[in-house]
């Protein structure tokens, strides 16, 4: 029950999340019925897709982690998600506005102290465990 | 967007499926990691190529000082602060994925002329820049929270009010509202800013009610949010390597969260809105009677004379530096033949699989670390057990004493031993502020000190 509890909730709150914002984008705009909808974003569907297949492969892969690299695990993902590098360094080289360069500068440095600090002590404290020579 | 660009992007993910994948075992752990860090160089490499860069100087400030920070922190923090640093940089994540929702919504939405945008922010896209700026905002502040309780700035017991539940519930449902307008166009683009400081606030109010010794849930469950924010970001930027990463960080967190309260018998919505966690001294047997002592030279004495060992770390073990210590015992009865083995629990440490890396930290070898199930049936034909900074892991109260705030938890059966060795500073009980019936039982020893101190004295008494 565990084992498949988990990607459900994960994909229906992805559902509901952009099922949602479709939903009021369909009452917001009468005029537009639900091929228009998808025919405005063609990628929204296509990138449900990705999320939903992402959070499935998630929980096969992490379930097979032994807890003893769970910290191992949860810093290293943590390096991982300092991948919001990609949204922000676009926002810090915009030509303008200038508080699109100040908020995306700051982001940079938030996302690049994960990705920089996350692998290094990842690698430092992997670097630890070692077998017993026997 | 360049096509080498999205093929850079491909192979990021690629690289982060196989990065995570490699982490399965200890061996291949390491590769894994330099994988996902070179996926992560990729995706770096193919967003500089981005047209819409022109300027670079924010760029690179921001790049050398996060990155310098980064370094610093991952080169002097000792591993006992490891739920800290997750804690930081669960909020720094968050952080960023909220900035750029706001940045985006900025140059698209609020003054679309002046930044030439010719994107058309879409219902679809508001409402999940909604999304971004709620959870990566209320992911900043419940971060900082988290690593104040952890820290010990902020007291770890719950801070609660009557009806908070509700609040904190209407407070959640206000945040929703303020996205579905935002989306119908009833309120104004500025109210994006609104969403932004309302999220703040809830990550404080969200976190503040829950005990430290709930905190590994806490950080556990902020790492899903900032996986989540920057899934969310990738919605908005229509990119699929955000999407995947965030979907894989974010079952990461979600999953270990479920773990750490199944290792405590809890319910998820038990750890959030339960208020519990604190060291509440809940009357009952106060009476303790008193326990047997022994001394170091007597403990030496039943440590040489067995032929299986088992040491059962607490996280007071690595508080009080005695990890290296213990390892110095476990050698020298291992030299002698001695079979040496330790026992893990669930939620030794403070965060999940905290206690393999302090013990790795002291180069204890990993396949010494037993996880609990595997270990358990192993405890009746042990001679010693030596407990150490463990407390509640090892109650026997939590297999009968209904009632008991650890009843149901799993534990480590170390009272099923020969005889138990337990190194303790005093009778005092542990986070769950209960007292140990096991300390009492007639198979059981105290050995009241400092658990550096008494470890070293073991060791020099065992080597002479």
């Amino acid at each position: 029950m565990r084992s498949i509890f988990l990607p459900t909730i994960t994909s229906v709150a992805a559902v509901l999340l952009v099922g949602g914002c479709g939903g009021t984008l369909l009452a917001a705009d009468p005029a537009s019925g639900p091929p228009t909808a998808t025919a405005e974003h063609p990628d929204l569907l296509v990138l449900l897709y990705i999320f939903v297949l992402a959070s499935f492969l998630g929980h096969q892969l992490i379930t097979r982690v032994p807890p003893l690299l769970h910290t191992p695990l949860m810093s290293g993902t943590n390096a991982i998600s300092g991948i919001s590098l990609v949204g922000s360094l676009v926002a810090a080289g915009l030509a303008e506005p200038l508080l699109c360069n100040v908020l995306g500068g700051v982001a940079v440095g938030c996302a690049m102290c994960n990705v920089v600090g996350g692998f290094a002590i990842t690698d430092r404290m992997l670097a630890k465990f070692r077998k017993a020579n026997r | 967007m360049a096509a080498s660009i999205e093929w850079l992007y491909l192979a990021a993910a690629v690289l982060f499926i196989l990065g995570i994948r490699d982490l399965s075992s200890a061996e291949t752990a390491r590769r894994g990691n330099t994988l996902a860090a070179i996926g992560m160089l990729l995706a770096i490499i193919g967003t500089l190529q981005h047209q819409a860069i022109v300027r670079i100087d924010w760029i690179i400030a921001g790049m050398v000082i996060g990155g310098l920070i980064g370094l610093l922190m991952a080169v002097y923090m000792p591993m006992t602060a490891m739920p800290e640093r997750i804690a930081i940089v669960n909020g720094l994540g968050g952080a960023a994925s909220g900035l750029v929702g706001i940045s985006e919504v900025y140059r698209h939405v609020i003054v679309p002329q002046a930044a030439g945008s010719v994107v058309t922010f879409d219902a679809f896209h508001t409402g999940v820049a909604g999304f971004e700026i709620m959870l990566g905002s209320l992911t900043f502040s419940g971060s900082m929270i988290a690593y104040g309780k952890l820290r010990g700035l902020i007291s770890g017991s719950p801070l609660t009010y009557p009806g908070q539940n509700i609040v904190n519930v209407a407070w959640l449902v206000g945040m929703l509202a303020v996205i579905s307008g935002l989306v119908t166009g009833s309120l104004a683009p500025e109210f994006f800013f609104v969403l932004a400081g309302l999220a703040l606030v809830f990550g404080v109010m969200f976190v503040l009610p829950i005990g430290g010794a709930d905190m590994p849930v806490v950080i556990a469950l902020l790492n899903a949010y900032s996986g989540l924010a920057a899934a969310a970001t990738g919605f908005v930027l229509n990119n699929k390597v955000l999407i995947i990463a965030g979907a894989l960080d974010g079952s990461s967190g979600l999953l270990l969260s479920l773990l750490m309260c199944k290792a405590m018998n809890r319910s998820i919505t038990n750890v959030l809105f339960g208020a519990v966690g604190a060291a509440v001294s809940s009357g009952g047997s106060t009476d303790q009677g008193d326990p047997q002592t022994i001394s170091v030279v007597e403990a030496a004495e039943r440590l040489f004379d067995a032929r299986r060992v088992i040491i059962v770390p607490g996280y007071g073990m690595a508080a009080a530096g005695a990890q290296f210590a213990v390892r110095e015992v476990a050698d020298l009865l291992k030299s002698r033949g001695t079979e040496v083995r330790y026992a893990i629990h669930p939620v030794a440490g403070r965060m999940p699989g905290h206690m393999n890396v302090l013990l790795a930290d002291a180069n204890v070898p990993y396949d010494d670390l037993v996880e609990m199930d595997e270990i358990n049936p192993d405890f009746a034909d042990t001679d010693v057990a030596l407990v150490m900074g463990a407390n509640d892991t090892c109650n026997p109260a939590a297999r009968h004493a209904e009632g008991s705030p650890i009843f149901g938890m799993p534990i480590l059966d170390v009272d099923q031993t020969s005889q138990v060795i337990v190194i303790k500073r005093s009778m005092s009980p542990g986070f769950a502020g209960i007292p140990n019936e096991m300390f009492l039982a007639p198979n059981c020893h105290m050995l009241f000190g400092d658990g550096k101190q008494v470890a070293e004295q073991l060791a020099e008494t065992l080597s002479l």
